[in-house]
């Protein structure tokens, strides 16, 4: 499909200009900026929505595509363009971004605009990632990204901000420089073979031996690994959510470790299928210790926000699990129709955990905006004196253990269809995530909801006002819309998902 | 037009070397019947003596490879666009030093005369094409430079940096000297073409000739700043006044690389095999050394002192790749560097006040509070210096690192990106004492409009050249066939 003008360039330009307008704009008009701010993200979303009902599901091509001439010595061009796996991951953004301005709305006394300003910097660059179809075009968003979360987290973070940042920057930066070194040398293959171009789809094509293929699929592991966060790279992740502001935590954890999971489907499988068929069991048994042993260290935290944020860890590994899987299921068992059940449930996992896991972080930005602790031990009893708050609390742990009628029953019931069909243990540990699941977040809730009224500060407790409401409520809808009926997005993902697995299956040797 | 022209006349071809030199003996004449309050107009002739010695090169400028006065002068695109380069460079350094100089009391006449008797040195060094030419522009360039880092006779960091830099800058040229005259003895000749065919009739792997070679990358290496031959730039980079630092660390740069270039690729190039393996090393232990040490620097100066040895690494990474993709890139990334430090150094300019250096890592603290606009600014050469896109000093690293990989060079390329990611530790210490902790001190910035602005588009510059770096990478692609 494709429209007159261009719509993903907007998508992507939009909030950067109206970042960088309030940047301009300084400290003397806050409250200008915050509507700006807010109309803006809001734009953005109504526009992407476009993206969504002009879809074609019936071809697992490129829509929207866009192609300018950039850099011609490299033959890098400025090539966007979706299909059914980033088109969902652009309208998350789209999404969560409003919803995160609005709760910022009165919480930031420092340099609110600036705050405003890098959020919609960061919305710009994240949907250019998803949207670039040009290897180069998407390493240097990718990379360009790291600079406001940085500023982010390190300005309007909390006590250990600077420490927690560097080590969110040095790492990523460190995953991702690998994955430089493996774009340029594809680069340089395709010179040598045909003609040469950054073009992802090229690189999709390229035939590449089987020691290239592992050294690139390590490279790419290095960096997407460290982005998902995979177990044991992801020491920087709780540092990084608990010292983020609250909205910082919704974006990383909802958009931002996505780009790991949609690197992997993008890259890793469709480049170097035979590398990644030949260290499957690598990907998937990390991913099943993110999932049980994580889970294990979920549940001994103190701090809400670092429950969430190992949680976050766990069930990612789900998404993982799932984009690895289709190698033995197709490859060992010709199993086509479950290794489209497996990047189905990783895809939905995703867009269902950027949803709860936004909502968890914006349900302990509540509290944490009231009581100033993030201390489990601090709070008891809260449902008394705040039962709107409570109500929406237990909805989204629920969703977290993955409830059905829920979004994360979805994406967690899909995998785990898919990984039994694969191997019986496989199955076995992946389920370990819905007795854990339940678990840590239903322990977090009974001790922190329900209950007796702990202390005095829990007595006065103030309930939701309406902004929370309404982005709860709106969080809550989606959660429960996409639990009931994932149609919709199953059906967009189809023909792309279909076509990769059709990919993965060729080898490349 | 040009190639008949200096057929017909020789002196064409390096009109732009004569016209400076002119203006040089000129400029000081005038500057003696000054007084301190005049001194504004050996400034405005310096820069004028550069537009004119840059009309001068473009209008003679050639599109092939001409040779004059018997093969000791070269001109050619790649020294054209060079030559611009150090021009712009020179230029700018000294729009940037005027107030920092007039606030110390160190506005005299002699500091142009010496900028631009270096600027003549890299002239010269660009367009050599002989040994002896070669090494004229070096010693013409070293001595201005001795002068300057002593300028400033009422500072013992100073004078000592300048005695350092003299005598090691002195046992370096020394060095050079003797590589040269081994090679001149085994080969018979002086000029660079000559050599580059007689190399090969006399067999590369000549004991005599790879002697002379390791002399000639011992010389070169200390003109870089490459470890083990680095040790002058810490102390020599802190100890001047900062103006003289941003001169040093910014044009010499491009007359090393040319020096490279002219005396290793063109000259001695079928002894690639040789070269390339000591080139390695020197890149890996700037990467290593230049990297690691700056994470230890307090001083700011010395830390980018450190950091131009590590960006040297990557220089020489694109060299010893001994393609011309390789060296394209070594001329993407030197220009890339120039206008990058040359907006650091400024920066510290913009912080310097009266008493005060402005070069400590403290004097940052809470500058984003203080001047919103100059820390983003700082921000983008930090990020630049870094290799963080979408900021110009990315796709530095990438046709470098390309360059390295086109040759199966791919450890060293992984090497290279290693350290760049420990290189970014220091370069975010800046951004985060700029933006994540509060101000020790709230005085404003004295700096004045001309600083400010040559900052302001410095930052455009480095930000505009990354969101679009093709035409510049078409430029060095052109020039380098």
């Amino acid at each position: 499909m494709q429209f007159d003008w261009p719509i993903l360039s907007v998508l992507v330009w939009l909030p950067i200009i109206g970042g960088v307008v309030l940047l301009a704009l300084g400290e003397r008009a806050a409250g200008l900026g915050r509507w700006l701010a807010l109309l803006v993200t809001v734009a953005t979303f109504v526009l992407s929505t476009l993206l969504y009902t002009n879809f074609d599901s019936s071809t697992a091509q490129m829509q929207f595509v866009e192609h300018l001439a950039w850099i011609e010595r490299f033959n890098a061009w400025y090539a966007l363009g979706v299909d059914g796996i980033s088109m969902p991951l652009i309208v998350l953004t789209t999404f969560i971004t409003p919803l995160v301005i609005i709760s910022g709305w009165t919480v930031i006394e420092k340099k609110p605009t600036q705050y405003f300003a890098a959020f919609l910097i960061l919305e710009g660059l994240m949907v250019g990632v998803f949207a670039a179809t040009d290897a180069l075009l998407f390493y240097v968003l990718w990379e360009a990204m790291l600079i406001p979360m940085f500023i982010i987290i390190g300005i309007w973070g909390g006590a250990r901000r600077v420490y927690a940042t560097i080590k969110f920057f040095l790492y990523t930066f460190l995953g991702s420089v690998f994955m430089l070194v493996s774009l340029i040398y594809m680069y340089l293959q395709t010179c040598k073979t045909g003609q040469c171009s950054y073009a992802i789809a090229d690189f999709q094509e390229l035939p590449l031996a089987l020691n290239a293929q592992l050294l690139i699929f390590c490279s790419f592991l290095a960096a997407f690994a460290v982005k998902v966060p995979m177990w044991p790279v992801h020491t920087w992740l709780p540092d990084a959510h608990v010292e983020a502001p609250t909205g910082g935590s919704v974006i990383l954890a909802a958009i931002m470790l996505k780009m790991g999971g949609y690197g992997f489907l993008r890259f890793s499988l469709p480049i170097t299928p035979d590398a990644s068929a030949t260290l499957d069991w690598l990907v998937i048994s990390l991913s099943l210790i993110a999932v049980v042993y994580i889970g294990f260290v979920a549940l001994v935290q103190q701090d809400m926000k670092k429950l969430i944020a190992y949680s976050s860890i766990a069930h990612m590994g789900f998404v993982t699990l799932g984009s690895f899987l289709v190698f033995e299921l197709v490859r060992v068992n010709g199993d086509v129709r479950g290794a489209a059940m497996g990047i189905d449930g990783a895809m939905v996992q995703m867009i269902s955990h950027g949803l709860i896991s936004g909502a968890m972080f914006l349900c302990v930005g509540v509290l944490y905006d009231r009581m100033h602790t993030r201390e489990i031990s601090a709070y008891g009893g809260v449902v008394n004196t705040m039962p709107i708050f409570a109500a929406f609390a237990v909805l989204f742990a629920m969703a977290n253990s993955g409830l059905p009628a829920t979004s994360g029953f979805v994406g967690e019931f899909l995998v785990i269809i898919a990984s039994f069909r694969a191997d019986f243990w496989y199955a076995f540990l992946a389920a370990m995530t819905l007795i854990l699941g339940a678990a840590y977040t239903l322990w977090m809730v009974k001790r922190v909801i329900f209950g007796p009224v702990a202390n005095d500060h829990v007595a006065h407790l103030k309930d939701l006002n309406g902004r929370e409401f309404l982005v709860l409520g709106v969080l809550a809808f989606a959660v429960l819309l996409l639990g009931i009926w994932p149609a919709p997005l199953l059906d967009v993902m189809r023909p792309t998902v279909e076509h990769l697995v059709q990919q993965i299956n060729v080898s490349k040797l | 037009m040009s190639a008949p022209v200096i057929a017909s006349f020789e002196f064409a071809a390096a009109s732009a070397e004569l016209f400076l030199l002119a203006a040089i003996c000129v400029i000081l004449l005038v500057d003696v019947f000054l007084s301190e309050r005049t001194r504004w107009v050996t400034f405005a002739l310096s820069l004028l003596a550069i537009a004119g010695t840059a009309f001068a090169t473009v209008h003679f400028s050639v599109s092939g490879r001409v040779v004059a006065f018997s093969g000791t002068y070269i001109a050619d695109p790649m020294g054209d666009v060079l030559k611009l380069f150090a021009y712009g460079t020179v230029a700018v350094a000294f729009l940037y030093s005027r107030e920092y100089l007039q606030r110390r009391g160190l506005l005299k006449g002699e500091y142009f005369v010496l900028g631009l008797v270096g600027l003549l040195g890299i002239m010269v060094m660009i367009s050599a094409g002989s040994l002896i030419s070669m090494y004229l522009g070096i010693e013409l360039l070293s001595l201005a430079l001795y002068a300057m880092v002593a300028f400033d006779r009422d500072s013992g960091v100073a004078a000592e940096s300048a005695m350092k830099y003299f005598v090691l800058g002195a046992i370096a040229s020394g060095t050079l000297l003797y590589g040269f005259s081994i090679v001149y003895g085994m080969t018979g000749t002086l000029q660079l073409d000559d050599i580059a065919v007689a190399v090969r009739e006399v067999g590369v792997n000549k004991v005599g000739l790879i002697f002379g070679l390791v002399f000639i990358v011992a010389g070169i290496a200390f003109k870089f700043g490459a470890v083990p031959f680095h040790m002058w730039i810490p102390d020599v980079y802190e100890g001047a006044p900062t103006p003289v630092t941003m001169f040093i660390g910014s044009a010499p740069k491009i007359a090393s690389f040319v020096l490279a270039i002219r005396i290793l690729a063109e000259g001695l190039g079928s002894m690639l095999a040789s070269w390339q393996g000591m080139l390695i090393a020197l890149a890996v232990l700037s990467l290593a050394i230049g990297n690691v040490v700056a994470i230890a620097q307090s001083n700011l100066k010395r830390m980018l002192a450190y950091s131009t040895i590590s960006h040297v690494g990557f220089i020489l990474l694109g060299i010893l790749a001994g393609t011309t993709a390789g060296y394209r890139a070594s001329m993407f990334y030197t220009l890339v560097y120039v206008i990058m430090t040359v907006g650091s150094f400024g920066m510290i300019l913009l912080m310097s006040r009266e008493g005060f250096e402005g070069d400590r890592l403290e004097d940052f603290k809470g500058l984003a509070r203080r001047s919103p606009w100059f820390a983003a600014v700082m921000m983008m050469f930090m990020f630049s210096t870094a290799g963080v896109p979408p900021f110009v000093g990315f796709w530095a690293k990438v046709v470098v690192i390309e360059a390295a990989l086109d040759v199966g060079l791919a450890w060293l390329a992984a090497v290279a990106v290693v350290f760049s990611v420990i290189a970014a530790f220091y370069y975010l210490r800046i951004v985060k004492l700029m933006y994540f902790d509060e101000p020790t001190e709230n005085a404003a910035i004295q700096a004045g409009g001309t600083v400010r602005t040559v900052l302001t588009l410095n930052g455009l510059a480095v930000l505009v050249l990354g969101i679009f770096p093709g035409a510049l990478i078409q430029l060095c692609a052109q020039v380098l066939p």
